[in-house]
């Protein structure tokens, strides 16, 4: 734009000019403001990984891939082996599964097809207020209410009925892996339950309204036109609600026990990568102590970050499917 | 325009010992017999007086028709008139919508389909339907689809599913062209074929009629003429009632056809009549694309 | 062949049994819900009195005390991590929803769900080595930063969801009437969509504040008040855990009260923040 004076005779010319070149500096540096902020999501993805990285350095030399085999974690000798943390990782996230997704899945089902219309909205807040109870309180809960319960009435019947398999003799405690896998149930019913609803919520009508016209009963339906049809998106769900369940931490704490080996039944005590972490990093007195720790969080977000690109790759995948059927 | 076949040629089909082909006229106050034995005309469905409601707005006002057994009933009407709702209402679909309501008598060869101790579960194995999109089940092969009703019905023996699977293919005119690859995903068909599907599989139950709602409107005009042919073949041993906002094709398929107008029925006849000298004005009016 | 429905009431039974079952589900799903603020109630309101907001514990075994310095704690840290957390947020929204190239975009978007779920505990050890290793020792600093932490990708994606929203009409209007792009955003656009961007802030406060174990070993926790932001820092959660974990009855007694209060806020945050959004952007149910 030139400076010269204009032959126009429209004054506003000159603020015009002078708002422009302004105008341009305002944008491109909010501009540049604003894509500072988004990289953030790249910073925050390289320092985690850089810092995971650096603190367990030391562990990782030391140990190599043993630490993933070794059964012991012996601060006092030195010798840390991560094989009780995954296990218990595993165990009590497989068992939140098992209860879970049955429990949500039927839930979701009944929110979708099953209950008065009018109650649906409601009922699906009230679920989704669960998920705003912090991890703490659950913790407090499960250590003060559910564990006696569970050690006075749910146990013992599963110790009679059941204790022909190894996994469910020994000595009852109350806490335990068991005790981890169902309040780590409860944690992830929310999710499962409104993530399966959404899926379920867009199997297209057509498909309930074919199997009805064949006769079939209200549950033939869901089985035929709605289940089957919505299973990859239901899978999708569990596997978000696993992803929840790996990375818990302040309830499974409070409730596993906190040993550092692994049980030989499933009432016995545990622990896990997220719970181990939170603790001992507190007394890691020595620096391998500390980078083994770390290790131990650098194979916890690992998993958890493949887990949940899983998820999203399915629940994403099945979503776009149904929008792009319907259109 | 084309007309259909006159009444007077159906009854050269040939019939089973079950149920007379009647030349009962297609006028409201035909008496349905109480046994099917006895010498009068039972129509496939008599109505008398239906009205629907959903919630407090009435859909359908009244309509009182017979469909005669083993003859293709076309309902026509503008968009809006009632008539998906008046299909629904004889398989007992619309209640799926919680609002709805019903008064008046539907009998399926002489039994209230809306008695106390009916199941609608048993309705609709009676009374098939296809829809206007067609709708198989995709995570099942084709051949699943087909006898996904026997299997609820709890037919086991693999020898009678799969003579019955071949039996409703053939006779929904698509055996040849799916013989080979009857593992093969549903969804694999054509939009034709797959609606070809969906007849097969309504048709492998054995019901007593079919209704179909607008089964050729999202077809291209080939696939179009397959339907309508196939309709045509299938009237040997089906009653077939079609909703259709395709006049020609009414008139082509048809033998005899309601119109609907506002919830009400208008006018009911043989389709040659309907067409060439419709009693009613407003039936006149539409017939000739005065407007609708 | 007939086909008749002879298995009939078989199947009538089976599907009355199944949708019982799901119906058992659903009440077995609310059941918990039902009992935690039962209990809440039963033990911890007992324990609410005037010493309990104003006081600071006092040592196991010793009756009264109070959880003064942790409730200020938690709202102290929750106000510092989002003066971090907060305005990086809504910028990369900005960013996401108005500027950028579609497959950098995707990407962004696609990691930022990643970090939604990285495990809380992870980014306290980010932070401890951040600051408290630097520091030498725990802060209210580390603390806050380790909630940012998680704040930022939450509320990136919240505020983006909410301004894609905003009908593309006004960005027109705003640049036809000579705007330059940024006034049209921060004057007209951000505005617009403010009701459910503060919706997302707001349960993301009520999300951190509920968060433990990034204050492990980042705030570490205060028998005492706070004196200033480099000292450790006492809050809610991290007192309702150590209380719980404790073998005193008092103490225990003490943190269910703890999670009366801790419960209330977020419910309070998220039932005002229901009431609020169920004005203009109700999302598609």
């Amino acid at each position: 734009m030139s400076t010269e004076v204009a032959t126009t005779p429209v004054s506003p010319a000159p603020t015009a000019h002078r708002q422009g070149s302004g105008t341009r500096v305002g944008d491109t540096v909010f501009h540049m403001v604003c894509l500072a902020a988004a990289l953030a999501v790249a910073v925050l993805l390289a320092l985690v990984l850089w810092q995971l990285f650096k603190g367990s350095n030391l562990a990782l030399k030391q140990f190599g891939w043993k630490f993933f085999t070794g059964k012991e974690w012996n601060p006092v000798t030195g010798e840390f082996g991560a094989l009780p943390f995954i296990f218990g990782t595993i165990v009590s996230s497989t068992l939140a599964l098992l209860i879970a997704v049955p429990l949500g899945v039927g839930t979701a089902i009944y929110l979708t097809d099953l209950a008065p219309v009018k109650l649906r909205q409601p009922m699906t807040s009230l679920i989704e207020m669960l998920a705003a109870v912090p991890s703490v309180v659950w913790g407090l809960w499960a250590l003060f209410v559910l564990i006696p319960i569970l050690r006075a009435s749910v146990y013992p019947v599963l110790k009679h009925w059941f204790g022909f398999l190894p996994i469910f003799q020994g000595p009852i405690y109350g806490i335990g892996l068991l005790t981890s896998g169902v309040i780590l149930a409860i944690m992830i019913l929310p999710i499962i339950t409104s993530v399966s609803r959404e899926v379920l919520r867009s199997v297209p009508n057509l498909q309930r309204e074919a199997a009805y016209a064949l006769g079939a009963t209200r549950w033939e339906v869901t089985r035929i036109a709605v289940l089957s049809y919505a299973r990859r998106g239901l899978f999708g769900a569990s596997v978000l609600g696993l992803g929840r369940a790996i990375g818990e931490t302040m309830a499974v704490t409070m409730v596993i026990g906190n040993t550092r080996y692994i049980g030989p039944t499933l009432f016995h005590p545990a622990t896990t990568l997220a719970s181990g972490i939170a603790n001992e990093f507190t007394e890691a007195t020595t620096d391998i102590y500390l980078s083994s720790l770390f290790e131990l969080g650098l194979v916890l977000l690992g998993v958890t970050v493949l887990v949940n690109i899983l998820a999203q790759v399915m629940v994403r995948a099945f979503t776009t499917a149904e929008a792009r059927r319907v259109a | 325009m084309n007309f259909a076949m006159t009444p007077e040629e159906t009854k050269t089909a040939p019939r089973s010992p079950a149920e007379n082909a009647g030349t009962s006229a297609p006028q409201p106050q035909t008496k349905p017999a109480a046994t099917p034995a006895a010498s009068t005309a039972v129509p496939a469905l008599s109505v008398k007086n239906l009205s629907v409601f959903f919630g407090k707005h009435q859909v359908l006002k009244s309509v009182s028709l017979n469909v005669e057994a083993r003859a293709v009933t076309a309902i026509i009407g503008p968009s809006g008139c009632g008539k998906s709702t008046f299909l629904r209402s004889l398989n007992r679909m619309h209640e799926l919508v919680s609002t709805s309501r019903v008064e008046g008598d539907i009998r399926l060869f002489g039994e209230d389909i809306y008695s106390r101790g009916v199941e609608p579960v048993i309705v609709r194995r009676r009374v098939g339907m296809v829809f206007q999109k067609s709708n198989p089940f995709p995570t099942m092969s084709i051949g699943e689809n087909v006898v996904v009703g026997l299997r609820l019905n709890g037919v086991r023996n693999r020898a009678l599913l799969a003579e019955q699977m071949e039996k409703s293919l053939r006779m929904a005119a698509l055996w040849d062209e799916v013989k080979d690859r009857l593992n093969a995903p549903a969804i694999s068909l054509s939009g034709g074929q797959q609606q070809r599907l969906c007849i097969a599989r309504a048709l492998a139950v054995q019901p007593e009629v079919l209704l179909m709602d607008e089964p050729a409107s999202a077809l291209d005009p080939l696939a179009t003429s397959k339907i309508e042919d196939l309709i045509r073949e299938l009237r040997k041993d089906y009653t077939i009632v079609i909703v259709t906002h395709n006049m020609q094709q009414a008139a082509r398929a048809s033998d005899y056809t309601a119109f609907f107008y506002m919830g009400e029925l208008v006018e009911f006849g043989p389709t040659a009549q309907i067409f060439t000298s419709p009693k009613q004005k407003r039936t006149e009016d539409y017939v000739t694309g005065r407007f609708g | 062949m007939n086909v008749t429905s002879g298995n009939h009431k078989f199947r009538k039974a089976k599907s009355l049994a199944m949708n019982g079952l799901c119906i058992a589900c659903a009440v077995l799903v609310i059941l918990p819900l039902g009992m935690i603020l039962f209990y809440l109630v039963q033990k911890g309101a007992s324990s609410l009195n005037r010493a309990f907001f104003t006081g600071i514990p006092k040592p196991a075994g010793m009756p009264g005390g109070g959880m003064g310095n942790a409730i200020l704690g938690t709202l102290e840290l929750v106000a510092l991590a989002s003066c971090i957390g907060v305005p990086i947020g809504i910028l990369g929204g900005v960013y996401l929803s108005e500027y950028g190239g579609e497959r950098m975009n995707t990407w962004i978007r696609f990691w930022a769900d990643v970090l939604n779920g990285v495990p809380s505990i992870v980014w306290g050890m980010v932070a401890y080595t951040l600051v408290v290793l630097p520091m030498k020792h725990f802060s209210a600093w580390a603390g806050a930063l380790a909630l940012a932490f998680i704040m930022i990708p939450l509320v990136l994606r919240t505020t983006e969801e909410v301004l894609v929203l905003v009908p593309r009409s006004y960005r027109e209007a705003a640049l036809a009437l000579g705007l330059p792009q940024w006034k049209a955003i921060v004057r007209i656009i951000l505005p617009t969509a403010m009701r459910g961007i503060i919706t997302g802030v707001l349960l993301a406060m009520g999300r951190i504040a509920g968060e433990t174990a990034p204050l492990l070993f980042t705030a570490f926790g205060n028998t005492n008040w706070s004196h200033h932001l480099g000292e450790p820092i006492a809050a809610l959660p991290l007192q309702i855990f150590s209380y719980a974990t404790a073998p005193a009855d008092d103490w225990n007694r003490q943190a269910w009260a703890g999670a009366l209060v801790l419960v209330a806020m977020t419910f309070c945050l998220s039932l005002s923040v229901r009431l609020f959004s169920a004005g203009r952007f109700q999302k598609n149910t």
